[in-house]
């Protein structure tokens, strides 16, 4: 079993009378890449600003591998940060922007030299020692911000949605470079996000965060598949929620349908939220589908189509598919029991607070 | 706007600019480079080379490096104290500051000399307490004080305009690589700063050299400063060519001063208030 590099224990931490991190507790293994995902304000960032050592959590502890470094300073802790906005040194070359860590610890400046060539050679900007910051373009500043990071040695590099201000097709290179360089480095990533894809592309672990709790924590597939709750189920792509009746193991009512399902343990006759995402349910005759609808909307987004198929109880149905329905037709509604995903109703108000507000 | 429109509207300036500086600054050349009789000569310039013009020039421009100097030294760490507590321009620290500057600039100097004199307010609570009596009045020192007092927030608010700009998460940065708080000061706050640092020692060193009312009233008639010695041509001796000469004197350490700004502030960030 490996231990984990850092723990955060308890931690809870308020702005202004606000609680944005209520009780936190967060453990990161050695060479994983971690992603805290959720909405602007849901409290991701500072997770990450109380391990950089740039905010003090009001209650709990910080352990970086075995230690308590919850009161010390951010220039005595092993890890570095890659700044939203860069934060570069706008009044250094890039070469003096790198190098800046490695001579505040006093290195030689033959290993300075070195370590500048092979920083800039890993985020491919081989020759971009002498220029100046305002000359770069903000992917390249990105990429600086990072060298100047990875030269150090960190065994943890903190980002903090460091792709946010970079557009699509650049988002998306970026988003190779940084698995290529966390498998290349064999560090500890710790990223910041609220774009969904670019966390499941990245992330080994993804932990979806809303009003400063850990809603789900887990690999790109079961977030993604498994969703424990409405929230990550809405906030994670796009997804059909409905109210359903656990019948018994493996078979669940629908607005009066009965669907096949693989899940288990909900006991009889129980309230549930279902889980339906628009990929997976397939549009059929009328006589061969589990429920039937009319298409009521009808939409090409290029990969495929996305139709609204209005059910007799009122219910939209999202889906997508690259068969194309007609406005107005009849249609049947299937679901494969594997694509199905029952959720325990919230139990209280306040898991209900947490769930879906868009 | 269209061209044409724009002229006129900045036709009143352009009036104000050619009435109030161009034609003067000509006259004063055309004073500076003739004698009484109107025939040419670099008499007039060539005179801050005696004795004491001289001793006026250096002792103007010593009093007023040491007084720039102190007021970099305290507005700095002001500037830095008041960009941490992230105060606004609309807060109070910050108007407490600029307050002084709306009130008249010959009263506040003329509430120190109140307040410094042998029988003034000072020495009356020193002596009451049985204190040794301060004797600054009527001595460079005085003067420096009066600088310092008068210029001190013409150095804070530049820097503090340009402080105010860094990125929290520059300075963060710096303190992630390693550096403590000194270092993320000198390696990185100061470098940052510089626009607004050259732009506050330009802000007191100018006003300071030139200053004749400071040392009028803080250093009583014995100590000339070159400000002093220029407005007694003009106004008692009446010799407007020499007055003229060491006018343009004066302003060469102005135009270098000048200068030196315009190359380390090229965006012109400091001066922004």
């Amino acid at each position: 079993m490996e231990h984990p590099l850092i723990d955060l224990v308890n931690i809870s931490k308020t702005f202004d009378n606000t609680m944005v991190l209520d009780d936190l507790c967060l453990s990161v293994k050695e060479n994983t890449f971690v992603t805290l995902l959720g909405p602007s304000g849901c409290g991701k960032t500072t997770p990450l600003r109380i391990i950089g050592g740039f905010e003090k959590p009001d209650t709990g502890k910080v352990i970086f591998d075995g230690q308590d470094i919850t009161n010390l300073p951010p220039n005595k802790r092993q890890l570095n940060t890659v700044f939203q906005k860069y934060a570069l040194f706008t009044h250094m070359t890039i070469a003096e922007n790198i190098a800046f860590g490695l001579k505040i610890k006093n290195k030689p400046k033959a290993y300075i030299d070195d370590k500048i060539k092979y920083a800039l050679k890993l985020v491919n900007l081989d020759g971009f020692e002498n220029r100046s910051v305002a000359s770069l373009s903000g992917g390249q500043q990105q990429r600086i911000a990072i060298a100047r990071a990875i030269v150090n040695e960190p065994r943890v590099l903190l980002l903090d949605e460091p792709l946010g201000a970079l557009d699509l097709k650049l988002r998306q290179d970026m988003q190779y470079e940084l698995i290529r360089l966390k498998n290349e480095l064999g560090i500890t990533f710790i990223y910041v996000t609220h774009d969904q894809e670019e966390a499941l592309t990245m992330s080994d672990t993804i932990v979806v965060m809303n009003q400063g709790y850990i809603q789900q924590m887990g690999s790109p597939e079961q977030i993604y598949n498994e969703p424990e709750n409405a929230f990550v189920a809405d906030f994670i792509g796009e997804s059909n929620i409905v109210p359903g009746t656990m019948i018994r193991d493996e078979l669940v009512e629908i607005f009066g349908a009965r669907f096949a399902c693989v899940d288990k343990g909900f006991g009889v006759n129980r309230p549930v939220d279902v889980v339906i995402r628009p990929e997976d349910i397939d549009l059929v005759e009328p006589e061969k589908g589990t429920l039937t609808g009319v298409c009521t909307h009808l939409i090409f987004k290029g990969v495929h189509y996305e139709m609204e198929v209005t059910t007799p109880d009122g219910f939209e149905w999202l889906v997508h598919s690259t068969d194309m329905c007609p406005v107005g037709k009849q249609v049947g509604i299937h679901v494969d029991p594997f694509d199905i995903q029952i959720m325990n109703k919230p139990e209280s108000e306040d898991e209900e607070a947490v769930g879906v507000n868009e | 706007m269209n061209k044409n429109a724009s002229r006129f509207l900045a036709g009143p300036y352009i009036i104000w600019m050619i009435g109030f500086t161009v034609i003067p600054l000509i006259m004063i050349i055309l004073y500076c480079l003739t004698d009484g009789d109107g025939a040419f000569t670099l008499a007039n310039v060539a005179a801050i080379a005696t004795p004491e013009h001289r001793k006026a020039l250096f002792l103007s421009l010593g009093l007023s490096l040491v007084s720039t100097l102190i007021c970099l030294v305290m507005a700095y760490p002001l500037a830095l104290i008041l960009r941490k507590r992230n105060v606004g321009q609309g807060s109070f620290i910050v108007f407490i500051f600029i307050l002084p500057m709306w009130m008249n600039f010959l009263l506040r100097t003329m509430a120190w000399q109140t307040l410094l004199e042998k029988n003034g307010v000072i020495n009356g609570i020193l002596s009451a307490l049985h204190l040794p009596n301060l004797a600054i009045i009527n001595t460079p020192w005085a003067i420096i004080l009066g600088m310092v007092y008068n210029f001190l927030p013409f150095m804070v608010l530049p820097i503090y305009n340009v402080l105010i700009k860094i990125d929290d998460d520059v300075i963060n940065a710096a303190q992630d690589l390693g550096a403590s708080t000194a270092q993320t000061i000198t390696k990185i706050l100061i470098p940052l700063s510089l626009p607004g640092i050259i732009s506050g020692i330009n802000m007191v060193f100018v006003p300071a050299l030139t200053t004749f009312v400071i040392s009028n009233l803080l250093g009583g008639s014995k100590i000339l400063l070159i400000g002093n010695v220029i407005e007694q041509e003009f106004t008692k001796g009446s010799n407007w060519h020499l007055g003229s000469g060491l006018s343009l004197v004066l302003m060469f350490f102005i135009l270098v001063s000048m200068a030196l700004m315009a190359k380390y502030d090229k965006e012109g960030e400091g001066t922004a208030f």
